[in-house]
């Protein structure tokens, strides 16, 4: 189906101040968005309570209010302007909240502004836990076991059927508030209380932990058609346990097999399609048991998230944008694919390199607070990295932290020995990368590290790669160091400072910087075009490398 | 260190282009027409599928390796490729269930490769001068002697290689009990392609390339089924004239990949060589009977020329590629055969075409 004519003016609702879980991913959707429907000749009314964001910028849309997201406000907006239509995706959990109390009120209906992007019933379905565990149950889709419990004695006979880890999440609590896990009995009875107490409504979800799984995201679009495509498939570093947004998270996945992968899509699309009736983008993540491949559906998100701008920018494929013309009637495959403009976005992205998203946290400025890393999520901010192989792009984002670190090795390097180390890595923590690489340049072996953590090995091995050129590094001066050897290091991410701190000789970043580039060590430049350059791109992004 | 210790390998284009890499696996001097597959999983399959056979496969994927190989994630009993290039390749491996890693493979298998190379550089290199043949070599270092030695490579085009890598001897498949009962011309068939017609309750039985018309019918088979494989399909008169006869029998007729150039050849419509072909995971296709989409798996080189599909009176066009409009599946007017040109039972790939063979089903019952 073409373009629906009927919408001349489509009001965006932002997503409101940024906080902790929900930052500017929401500004990136709604810019996207507000330019993909004013290409398209529709009038763009932009809502944000926050004037600190691009898409309050006055060419972003055709009228900006700068309001209070409330109900009043969107009364006000529609009294004053002829509405055709809202778009609450883009501005993530704040705007679907707004417009699901703005459709209690019938807002919408009085004013003859219709809803599109969106299918309430099916954000119901995915936020609710007992409707979404339903759900999968019907089309056949396994989730961990799960209890929904409303007292204190319920919960306990119910953590005894599942059996230990268990997690405990209160209903109706903001990112995860008083929930956690619960590892043995002796720690039940606490968490139990605890999670009770939180919730208004007096209940909790007792759920099976399925810590130690390998945790993988995947992010779909899906049209009017129900024509699906996977944007980006990403897995976490950190297995499960650790909330997405405090992982660190690598794209595309790097240890699944085709068997494992297609099973992973076949189950999204077919969750996605059974999810009310949609037409934007969506979020999926599943659990993989390493060691049989099973896997289980941890949740499903009916609209831009973090993770989509993610995909975006990892991918070149711009999910918002796409969404907003799937959400005024456009098919997958009515649209070109943006970046070639001659090929269709109704497509799945190749990638010829490798995304790696670094998390930041603050915890220097929140003295006192915990910094172990679990269900609800710490991060201030995150870093995107590319690179041609998993450690460039690894310690290119340990580069943009904003910290001293230059790369992974060199970061307040830790003075704790092997078997402190060890016991360190078991809890997440926001240095953890930092001491595992601490713990392999002391020679801990990598399955002592997949034991005390659940990281994959590949990565692993990957970052003992790092290890072995650093401590090569370390037994030259700059001037009798072999070219190959300069090379790997550039090829591996290293940074010039980095090497400069790590040879024997007193040596400035500078002196490095020079002496590759008299032996032709260049950076070059490559494409994000999302077609693994199968086609000529008109509008990609770069980033630069090194190759052998 | 890994590269300082590894042995070098060098790659070598027809029209005079070399890159230097790193050895990986087994050493030797391989040859062949070099080709790009834009997928991210499955290598292990796109390895071992005989519709690769004569050709160097470079991967575009970042890193290949990492989840080591496992028996049963083949397409036939060994590798088809003539040598692989990579940027990264990798040793070391994480999969439980895996049977061991890459570099151990491709020992054993005899597969030569090569890494660290700018793939990125290559594939972009290939897409703007089409296909062309190449040589990998860990021992020659002398570029005129290995300009030798590549010219010494045949062209692909005008190439029959189906009857190399198809089954020698017939066999057979499936229920025996089965009223479905197919008779496979095996051009280079992969075997998950049989094993959808098996999971499906049909008997199969399996013919080598050149089987007669006669022999086929001997199995009293429901239907036919023309598999994919390697090689240029105009330079297989055998099948065609074989085609042929199947058609004018009117019992349902199925084809993939190859199988889908030759039902075209027997209806007259010639086959072209591509400039540089469709490898991947991710190629858009548009169903035309029923408007829905499908993501498919394609390795192809040739393709069935568009004008002459247009313009034939009992041929009908039943699916395109939405990226450049070309022929993806036809179907022969008033008689039960059809055809298409990518690869409905994926692996590696999405499983979105997997209707294809339940519509073969249907059309036999």
């Amino acid at each position: 189906m073409p373009i629906d004519r009927s919408i001349h003016s489509v009001l965006i609702i932002g997503s409101g101040p940024i906080i902790i879980g929900q930052a500017c991913e929401f500004d990136y959707s709604g810019s996207q968005a507000a330019r993909s429907l004013r290409e398209e000749g529709i009038k763009v009314i932009l809502i944000n309570s926050n004037p600190a964001t691009i898409m309050t910028d006055p060419m972003m849309a055709d009228k900006v209010y700068l309001l209070p997201l409330n109900v009043e406000s969107i009364e006000q907006i529609l009294q004053e302007n002829q509405i055709d239509a809202v778009l609450p995706t883009m501005g993530g959990q704040t705007a679907l909240n707004l417009c699901k109390e703005a459709e209690e009120l019938g807002i919408w209906e009085k004013y003859n502004c219709r809803l599109i992007g969106v299918d309430v019933k099916a954000i119901d379905t995915a936020e609710d836990r007992d409707q979404f565990r339903q759900l999968m149950g019907r089309i056949g889709i396994k989730v961990a076991p799960s209890h929904v419990a409303n007292s204190f004695l319920e919960g306990k006979e119910f953590a005894q059927q599942i059996g230990f880890p268990l997690v405990i999440r209160p209903s109706f609590t903001l990112g995860g508030t008083g929930g956690g896990f619960v590892h043995d009995k002796s720690e039940l009875d606490a968490a139990l209380k605890r999670g009770l107490e939180a919730s208004p409504i007096h209940e909790v979800l007792v759920e099976k932990a399925v810590l130690g799984w390998k945790e993988f995201e995947l992010e779909l679009l899906r049209d009017k058609n129900d024509n699906v495509v996977i944007i980006c498939t990403v897995e976490n570093l950190d297995p499960m346990g650790v909330h997405t947004g405090d992982s660190i998270t690598v794209a595309p996945a790097m240890t699944l097999s085709d068997t494992a992968y297609q099973e992973m899509r076949n189950q999204a699309i077919l969750m996605m399609r059974s999810l009310g009736n949609f037409a934007g983008g969506c979020n999926v993540q599943f659990a993989m048991n390493p060691e049989n491949e099973d896997i289980i559906a941890v949740e499903i998100n009916p609209r831009v998230s973090r993770s989509s701008a993610l995909a975006s920018k990892a991918t070149g494929y711009p999910i918002a944008k796409i969404a907003a013309k799937l959400a005024i009637g456009y098919n997958l495959d009515e649209l070109k694919n943006q970046i070639t403009q001659t090929t269709s976005a109704y497509f799945e992205p190749a990638l010829d390199y490798v995304i790696v998203k670094m998390p930041r946290w603050n915890f220097d400025k929140f003295k006192g607070a915990n910094d172990t890393l679990g269900l609800q999520m710490k991060s201030v901010g995150e870093v995107m990295a590319i690179g041609r192989c998993f450690n460039e792009a690894l310690q290119k984002a340990c580069q943009s932290l904003e910290n001293d670190a230059v790369g992974l090795g060199y970061y307040g390097k830790s003075l704790m020995k092997n078997q402190e180390l060890t016991e360190y890595i078991k809890t997440p923590k926001w240095d953890r990368i930092f001491r595992i690489k601490d713990a392999l340049m002391q020679g801990t072996t990598v399955k002592s590290i997949v034991q005390a953590t659940g990281i994959d090995q590949w990565f692993l091995y990957q970052i003992q790669k790092i290890c072995t050129i650093e401590k090569e590094i370390k037994e030259h001066t700059l001037d009798d160091m072999p070219v190959e050897l300069l090379k790997e290091a550039k090829v591996n991410g290293f940074s010039d400072v980095q090497i400069s701190k790590l040879v024997k000789s007193q040596t400035s970043e500078d002196e490095v910087y020079d002496k590759r580039k008299s032996l032709g060590i260049s950076r070059v430049y490559k494409m994000v075009d999302t077609c693994s350059a199968e086609f000529e791109a008109k509008t990609p992004y770069f980033y630069s490398t090194f190759e052998g | 260190m890994t590269s300082v210790n590894t042995p070098s390998a060098i790659l070598m284009l027809q029209d005079g282009h070399v890159f230097y890499g790193q050895s990986f696996g087994k050493t030797g001097t391989v040859t062949g027409e070099i080709c790009f597959n834009t997928g991210m999983t499955g290598y292990q399959e796109v390895f071992t599928d005989p519709s690769y056979t004569g050709q160097v496969l470079i991967m575009n994927n970042a890193h290949i390796g990492n989840y080591g190989v496992k028996k049963e994630d083949v397409e036939s009993k060994s590798v088809t490729i003539n040598g692989l290039i990579a940027r990264n390749l990798e040793s070391k491996y994480s999969r439980h269930m895996a049977d061991g890693s890459l570099l151990d493979y491709c020992e054993e298998q005899n597969l030569v490769a090569i890494a660290g190379i700018d793939t990125r550089a290559l594939v972009a290199h290939i897409r703007n001068k089409g296909a062309m043949n190449c040589l990998i070599s860990t021992e020659i270092t002398d570029l005129e002697e290995a300009r030798k030695v590549l010219n010494d490579c045949p062209d692909m085009a005008g190439l029959e290689l189906a009857g190399m890598v198809s089954t020698k001897e017939e066999y057979e498949l499936g229920d025996p009990a089965s009223p479905l009962k197919v008779s496979v011309l095996d051009f280079g068939v992969k075997q998950n392609i049989l094993k959808c017609m098996t999971d499906r309750g049909m008997h199969l039985r399996v013919h080598p390339s050149k089987t007669s018309f006669k022999r086929l019918q001997e199995f009293n088979p429901t239907g036919y089924f023309l598999s994919n494989g390697p090689g240029d399909p105009a330079a297989m008169p055998y099948a065609v004239e074989t085609i042929k006869e199947i058609l004018a029998e009117n019992k349902p007729v199925f084809g993939i990949c190859l199988g889908h150039q030759l039902l075209a050849l027997a209806n007259n419509i010639a086959t072209f060589k591509m400039h540089h072909g469709h490898r991947g995971l991710n190629h858009p296709v548009r169903n035309l009977v029923t408007g829905l989409c499908e993501i498919t798996t394609q390795n192809h080189g040739f393709g069935v020329v568009p004008e002459e599909v247009n313009n034939h009176p009992e041929i009908e066009i039943t699916h395109v590629n939405l990226n450049d409009n070309s022929i993806e599946g036809i179907r022969v007017k008033n008689k039960p055969a059809f055809s298409v040109q990518y690869h409905p039972e994926a692996t590696p790939g999405p499983h979105d075409s997997r209707y294809l063979f339940d519509d073969f089903a249907k059309m036999m019952s």
